[in-house]
Formats: structure tokens, sequence, C-alpha cells
């Protein structure tokens, strides 16, 4: 893939020998990549149901930390601690999701002498609680949507809304995940309101704290992804347009965005610096705002790991974000100023589920049955999943991501579509009609988008698209009808042949 | 070889005969030439009216599908001169009805017992899969003649789950 600022970096540090990666999926082989290219021994972990998941076949090493629940084995932080022990690995690196937000298991892997490839404990605590974070970005002039900064009783709820402005948003101080979280849009609904989230929140995160903010209605979600080294530096590696989400889950993200200009880049990305450096943070870090439609933008919270959406940080860059931050961890200083940085091109990402976009988007996992990847100019794809591989049921439906880069936004939405074409998975959904139905859409590639833009489009369309290949479809279903046919006759005998059409015919009767 | 082929729902007749360079196709009175490659058992590579088209096969949750380039068009192939052929035919909604699973996934729980009366569109079955749940539905009145699924159990796609008339 084409990249702007190539950065071969020759570490002074020591680098790790052997790594260890508490993660499964696309992730996991993201880093086992980033590893083998840095000469590192990559060591895997899985559970009872990922033996043959292809993080496990392309480690050097892989331990079995215990059942399918995750709750067993990917969460829990002792038999991972043990693999890394047995293995020998002198560092770890979490991935996204399960350990990786988790301060207690950085403080875990610190008292057992392994390196945590994140933050510090104490860096991902000062961004966990919501009110704690609010009050220190407000310190460090960092823009933050205009609310309280502390838990409020019922009484200052009142004067507070009415002093910003209706609507507003109940949010839980502990919170996450759209729990404890009202929307409020006139002040007879706010006690109630105020109440419900606040028991909500109590139940979820076991405290019940709830402030209030100014509700922005049908935002842009932007985010700048930082890198810090553990001497101080901090840099900003541009922004993320993550604005095309379904229930609050991103589906597809872009840099650049097409609302930022360099100006705004440029005053987001110190904005952002400035989080980094107030939460004394260290390694790869995003810091999420909203943007409103006047293009003011406030901070909304900071995400202590790598993100799903890495890849379009490094089309647009040319650097290897993972390769960075084991260089980070292993003691390197940056390898390069702000300055330095220049960003070229455009790249946008598709999140590949494994869902049932005709049912609901329905979970979908079972045997990969046929897979055909789009390959050519600007095109990458970053998986877990290969032909013939079952999907398990346990786990999140991400089965991959499909980076596309172009010289600019239009080329990549062509190269997109392109590349939408030629991609097939068989024997199991997923949710590819979407995307080829989103780049066809004139709003998305107008870039006209909020995080409302997708709710809208699907119930305004839907997917289904006018199909005009209905012949072609009846023609080849006899063909393939002719050739089981002829084949059952040269493999089988007339016996075997009947009792093979009525077991399929019961079998039919059973579902119809 | 005659086939009644019913696609999204539509059913139609299909001629095939071997011709010269391929295949001599009749469907709805009209005639085709089609040039036809077999890549592997469930790929195929069409060439008809001087277009190229991908044409893929696949069987989910026991329904069988056909993949022309990036549509899908659910499928079903009969031999008008068998007896399951014509009992294809049949009207959907007489008689017992089986509920499917929708996705593999396990049971987390079961809603209603044999024997209970159901309205259409009642709950019947809870399965769940990659951290999120759903609920079956009975598509019509009646009464649970059979209830098959158990709660903690395992189901694939298109497993019976109640039988309902």
């Amino acid at each position: 893939m084409e990249g702007v600022l190539f950065v071969r970096v020759n570490g002074t540090a020591k680098m790790f020998k052997k790594v260890l990666i508490a993660n499964r999926g696309e992730i996991a082989v993201r880093v086992i990549r980033a590893c083998r290219d840095l000469g590192i021994s990559p060591v895997a972990v899985y559970s009872e149901v990922d033996r043959t998941a292809l993080h496990v076949l392309m480690a050097d090493q892989a331990y079995c930390i215990g059942p399918a629940a995750a709750t067993e084995s990917y969460l829990n932080m002792e038999k991972v601690l043990d693999a890394a022990r047995k293995s020998g690995a002198e560092a770890i690196h979490p991935g996204y999701g399960f350990l990786s937000e988790n301060a207690q298991f950085a403080g875990a892997c610190a008292d057992a002498g392994i390196k945590f490839i994140g933050p510090s404990a104490a860096a991902m605590q000062k961004m966990g609680f919501k009110t704690t974070a609010r009050e220190q970005m407000q310190r460090a002039a960092v823009p933050i949507v205009p609310g309280t900064l502390r838990g409020i009783t019922p009484e200052q709820a009142a004067s507070e809304a009415a002093r910003i402005g209706y609507p507003v948003m109940l949010k839980a101080a502990a919170g996450g995940g759209g729990k404890g979280m009202r929307l409020v849009e006139r002040e007879q609904d706010l006690q109630s309101a105020l109440a419900t989230a606040s028991s909500e929140a109590k139940r979820a995160f076991g405290n019940g704290e709830v402030y209030l903010e100014k509700a922005i209605i049908n935002p842009r979600h932007i985010e700048i992804q930082v890198l810090a080294d553990e001497h101080g530096n901090v840099v900003s590696l541009g922004e993320r347009d993550c604005s095309i989400q379904r229930r609050h889950q991103k589906v597809v993200e872009e840099s650049p965005s097409p609302v930022v200009n360099d100006d705004m880049r440029r005053r987001m990305g110190e904005a952002a610096v400035r989080v980094a450096k107030a939460a004394e943070y260290t390694n790869a870090g995003t810091i999420e705002f909203l943007v409103d439609e006047q293009r003011n933008f406030y901070f909304l919270e900071m995400n202590t790991r790598l993100q799903v959406e890495h890849p379009v940080t490094e089309a647009v860059t040319g650097l290897d974000l993972v390769q960075l931050q084991l260089q980070i961890a292993a003691g390197d200083r940056l390898p390069f100023r702000q300055e330095d940085i220049a960003l070229g091109g455009h790249a946008i990402e598709c999140r590949i589920y494994a869902e049932d976009t005709e049912n609901n988007f329905l979970p979908s996992p079972g045997k990969i049955s046929n897979l055909t990847v789009p390959e050519g100019p600007g095109i990458r794809h970053d998986s877990g999943m290969y032909q013939g591989w079952t999907v398990p049921l346990d786990y999140d439906p991400l089965l991959a991501k499909l980076i596309v880069f172009g010289g600019d936004r239009k080329q990549s939405i062509d190269r997109l579509r392109r590349a939408l074409d030629e991609y097939y998975v068989g024997g199991i959904k997923t949710n590819l009609p979407l995307f080829r139905r989103i780049v066809q859409d004139k709003n998305f590639v107008a870039g006209d988008v909020d995080t409302g833009y997708l709710g809208r489009m699907l119930a305004e369309h839907g997917l289904r698209s006018s199909t005009d290949n209905h012949q072609v479809a009846m023609l080849a279903a006899a063909l393939f009808q002719l050739q089981t046919e002829q084949s059952h006759k040269e493999v089988v005998g007339p016996g075997d042949y009947g009792k093979g059409r009525w077991k399929r015919a019961s079998r039919t009767e059973a579902l119809s | 070889m005659i086939y009644d082929i019913q696609v999204d729902g539509r059913l139609h007749r299909v001629k095939l005969d071997r011709s010269e360079n391929g295949y001599q196709c009749e469907l709805d009175g009209q005639t085709f030439e089609i040039d036809a490659a077999f890549i592997g058992r469930d790929f195929l590579s069409v060439r008809m009216g001087g277009k190229s088209y991908r044409v893929r096969r696949e069987q989910l949750a026991g329904a069988n599908f056909v993949w022309v380039g990036t549509e899908r068009f659910a499928v079903d192939v009969s031999d008008p001169r068998s007896l399951r052929g014509k009992r294809s035919l049949r009207g959907p909604s007489d008689g017992p009805i089986s509920l499917v699973a929708p996705m593999p996934g396990k049971i987390v729980r079961v809603l209603v017992s044999e024997n209970t009366s159901i309205e259409a569109g009642q709950g019947i079955v809870v399965v769940e899969a990659m951290k999120m749940q759903n609920e079956v539905k009975s598509p019509k009145s009646g009464r649970v003649r059979k209830m098959a699924a158990k709660e903690g159990a395992s189901v694939n796609a298109g497993d019976v789950l109640a039988t309902v008339e």
C-alpha cells in the first residue's frame, strides 16, 4: 500500500525477543505480523473453541487458557500471565477489547515483571471515571461538552439544565455502553429520567453518580490518534471520522474526515496531545471528540488502547502503529517529531461482521465454505478468517477489516466499490450488503454523514437493491442441479443415489 | 433435462439441452445459448448474451442460494416428474409448521411448553449467539404440538425447535 512518510526505525533500546498476544481474531493476527516484522517470536493464547483459529496457526507457540466463555479464558488474568511465564514472553500485547483497558491487569503484569504494551495502570484509571476525566480536561483547556463537572443532586439538575438549555443528556460517571444514559428533551421529564439513570448506573457499575451535559444532536464522531513514548514525547497522527455507526457500533471509518480542514486538525491534534500529557499517558491512544454542526469539537473520552480502525491512520501516515507500540514499550524514543508527520491520500475501513443483514443483523456464526478476498491497488485486508474455518458463536462477530487507500476520497470510494464487488464469503452471512449499499448512497459519497446517518438511511431505503440477474440465477441453478445429478451417477450406485434423494427430501420436508 | 425452479418465491420451468458450445436453455418461452464452465462444485462461470457472470452456489440453514456476482437469490430446484417436486408446490400455510433456529447458537430460554395454545407472533424460544439474543416467534396461531428445544442445548441454523399446528 502506498504511504507518505515511511519510517524505518532502528531502535536503540533492547527489543523484546518474545511477546505474548492476549487476544484472538484479526487483531491477534495483526500483532503477530508486527512481531514478525521486528524479529520477535509471537506467542498465542486460545480458548478450547479456538484451537484452529488463524492466530493459533500463525504463532510460534500457543497455549490453551480455558473454555470458550471469555471470562474463563481471554479475560482470565491469571491464566494469561501463567502462559506468559511458561513461554518466557517478556511482554504482553492486549489487542483491543478483553483485558486491553483493564488497569488491574496492567498492574498485575508490572508486578509479574512482564511489560504490558500500553499505558500504565495509573494513566488508565485517570481516564476511566468520566467526571474525573472531564475535570482534568477542563484544567488542561480541552473543550468539553458544556455541563457539570461532578455528579448532581435533583435540585442542581434543574438549575443546570435551565442554564445550558434543553435538550440535555444524563450520563453515568462510572459509565459506558449506554447504561445509565438518558436524553431529556423537556423540563417535566428531568426528575424521573435522573432517578432511572441513577438507579441503572448503580446496578450496572455499583455507582449511581450521574452528571449532566448539553445534548448534541446527531454529531459527528471524530477521533485523534496519539502516540506517546516513555520519555515525555507525544505526537498526534491526524483524525479518523467514525460517524457511520449502527446502534453505537462503528462500521465505517475514514481518514481524513470530509469536514476537518488543516486549522481544525491542528487544533484538535493540540487538544489531544494536551489530554495525553494531562493523563501522563504512554503508548498508543485515541481521544474521541463529538463535533457539532458548527464544527465545534468537544472531548468525549479517551480509549487507552490500539483501536480497531488504526489501519486508516497507518494508510495516510505511512506508519506501522503496532510496530511503534512495541518499540515504545521497549523503551525507544519516538523516531519523529510532530512537524515530521505528513498526511497524504485518503483511506476508508469497513468492518466485516458475521451478521445477517436481511434478518435484523442477527449474528451468523458457522463454517466458511468459500472465501474470495479482494486484491489489487489500494487494498488491505486484515482478517482472522480462512476458508474451511468455523466461526465460533462465543465471541464478537468481527471477521475482518477491508481497508482501501487512494490519492483522494473519490479514488478511495471507487476502489472500495470495486473491492466490495470482488469480495465473497460463503457459508455464513456477512454485512457486505450493507457496505455495497453505503457506497451507492449519495449522502455518503458527498461526505454528508453523522452518527444518525446509517439509521436514517436504513429506515428510508433498506438494503434490497434492484435485481436484473434473475434469469442467470435460474439457469445457473438448473446447471448446478444437473452437475450434481451427473456427479452422483458417476460416483455412487443407483441404490445409494435413491437413498440420498430420500434423505434429502425428508430433510427438506422437515424444514418447509 | 427439465427443472421447476423457484427463485425468490416465483416458480419457473427451465429446459436444458447440451449444444455444440454449451447449453441451449428454454426459460419462460425464451431461448438462451449459454456457455458454462465449472470452477468447483459450487463455483460456475457463465457466459450469456455477450456477458460474463461469476455464479456461486451456497447452502445455508437448509436452504439453497445462488449468487450472481454480489446478488443473492433463494432457489429451490425440483424435477417436475418426482413426487417431491409436486408436493413442494403445496401451499405453505396448511398443516403443522416447524419453527427453526435462525442462527447457530445456544437455547437460553424456552418460553412455552408442549400443548400450549399460542398466538401468531408470540415468542416461543430464545436463542443466543455472539452476545446477542433472538426470540423465535410463531408465524401463526395454534397449538405447540412438539417442543424439541431444551434450555442450554446448542443448535445449528435450521434445526427444528418446535412444531406448531
